[in-house]
């Protein structure tokens, strides 16, 4: 086995192009897991911790460019791939709060130390932390090649199976663009303890009242991680109809839980280890529920933020 | 592959590296420092806990090479000159070890949480500790040796 350890992005793509053998390597989070274990022998591991250009973000405005702070509304943040969780958490909890939640949720502090989004991208595993806020703001993946430069995959269509990405094999992972939050963003994550846990079933919304929708992502609930569309447009079409985005009056009864059984009703959770199949659509319902209740009083209360 | 690496403030050489080999190896099996403990192999037990630049990891889930001219230090590096440091020493008196396997990797863990937080609050002591298991001591001991190091390092 080969140790390959570019210095640069662009040395990484060109490694990428050569060896097709070679497994991609940020915080080790997950590949280690599979090499001490003999579960997986590549013939290289390509180290990506000494790539400075995946452990920066920028702001983007609406037009493209970087500026150096970004508005609130039409912003997006460009998030390296080997930015850990441990800097989303410190650095991105007002502009990101979705993922920022995720992210404290994320194993321990050793582990929020090393692991990435960009690993966890590159894992696909349906329980990822990061995959339902990304599902649920509306993400965008940025993947690039040597040869054919770089690719903008929306987070909804970037998951293809059980562990399995729209990545090509001469791609790696650059970015993920996350529009921030204009409205308030909730992550429920169900496990056996708060620490150190496989997400048993996870959810996540966030409110975009600047374009009267409403984004979701379910986890641990299907082979991929996915949003739960109908959900979005029902409760999105109630706050419509109700002209409650702009009155913020109180959800109607019975809202929260119409809009949860719609969620629970997009999943398609099998048993395992770690839970039934009747456990985890149940508990996305009540996730869903509490969540956007939350979500909710938030945005009544947060009034700077007009629609 | 050769590692040159810098552990406890020594540089350390090391050839003949496998590349999928663990730092968590190279330190205990190539460097001759088995302080580090080898348990669950998964980032979940928290024994390996070592500094890596300065921040908490598990060892075991970082390639060889990504140590390459990096610090590391480990639980040897913590008492100087023969002396434990006040948070062995607050272990030791609070009865916080037991089997002891996995007292290394709490060390450095509780270690690191009182270089960033000087007085914790009882939360911040168990959310430091959430990645490191103990199944001996049911924990109370180890939350009152963080405890005692921390009143300790305010009124030395």
């Amino acid at each position: 086995m080969d140790f390959l350890q570019p210095t640069s992005w662009a040395d990484a793509l060109a490694v990428r192009a050569e060896r097709s053998d070679a497994v991609p390597i940020a915080g080790g989070t997950d590949v280690m897991v599979d090499l001490n274990f003999d579960r997986r022998r590549p013939g290289a591991l390509l180290d990506l911790g000494r790539v400075p250009e995946l452990r920066e973000w920028t702001v983007e405005d609406g037009t493209g460019g970087v500026g150096a702070t970004g508005g609130v509304g039409g912003s997006t943040v460009r998030l390296g791939a080997g930015v850990p969780y441990s800097r989303i958490i410190d650095d991105l909890g007002a502009r990101l709060p979705g993922l920022a939640m995720a992210a404290r949720t994320v194993g321990s502090p050793q582990i929020r130390i090393r692991g990435t989004v960009g690993g966890n991208l590159g894992s696909a595993s349906p329980a990822g932390d990061a995959h339902p806020p990304l599902l649920a703001a509306g993400a965008v993946v940025e993947v690039e090649s040597a040869a054919r430069g770089v690719r903008r995959i929306p987070a909804a269509e970037f998951f293809t199976g059980v562990k399995r990405n729209a990545l090509e094999p001469d791609e790696l992972i650059a970015a993920v663009l996350v529009p921030e939050a204009v409205g308030p963003q909730q992550f429920c994550k169900v496990g056996t303890r708060n620490a150190m846990v496989i997400a048993v079933s996870a959810f996540a919304c966030a409110l975009h009242p600047d374009r009267r929708a409403v984004g979701t992502g379910i986890g641990s609930a299907a082979p991929t991680p996915r949003r739960a569309p109908e959900a979005e447009e029902f409760l999105a079409g109630e706050l419509e109809s109700a002209g409650l985005w702009e009155s913020r009056g109180d959800l109607p009864d019975g809202l929260a839980r119409a809009f949860g059984e719609r969620v629970a009703a997009a999943a398609s959770p099998i048993d395992d280890v770690r839970g039934s199949a009747a456990y985890r659509r149940h508990s996305l319902a009540v996730m869903a529920r509490r969540s956007v209740t939350w979500a909710w009083a938030e945005y009544q209360q947060d009034l700077r933020k007009a629609a | 592959m050769r590692i040159t690496t810098t552990v406890n403030g020594t540089e350390h050489e090391v050839d003949d590296v496998w590349a999928g080999e663990s730092l968590l190896y190279v330190l205990r099996e190539r460097m001759g420092l088995p302080g580090s403990k080898n348990a669950c192999e998964q980032g979940e037990c928290g024994s390996c806990t070592v500094y890596l630049d300065g921040e908490p990891v598990c060892a075991c889930l970082v390639a060889a090479g990504q140590a390459i001219g990096r610090e590391v230090t480990t639980v040897e590096g913590l008492a100087t000159e023969g002396e434990l440091h006040p948070v062995q020493e607050a272990f030791v008196e609070a009865g916080a070890v037991q089997c002891g396997f996995c007292t290394p990797g709490l060390l450095v863990a509780a270690h690191d949480l009182l270089e960033r937080v000087p007085d914790p609050s009882d939360l911040e002591i168990r959310e430091a500790l959430a990645g490191n298991l103990c199944r001996c001591t049911g924990y109370e001991k180890i939350l009152d040796a963080v405890r005692l190091a921390a009143a300790r390092q305010a009124r030395p």
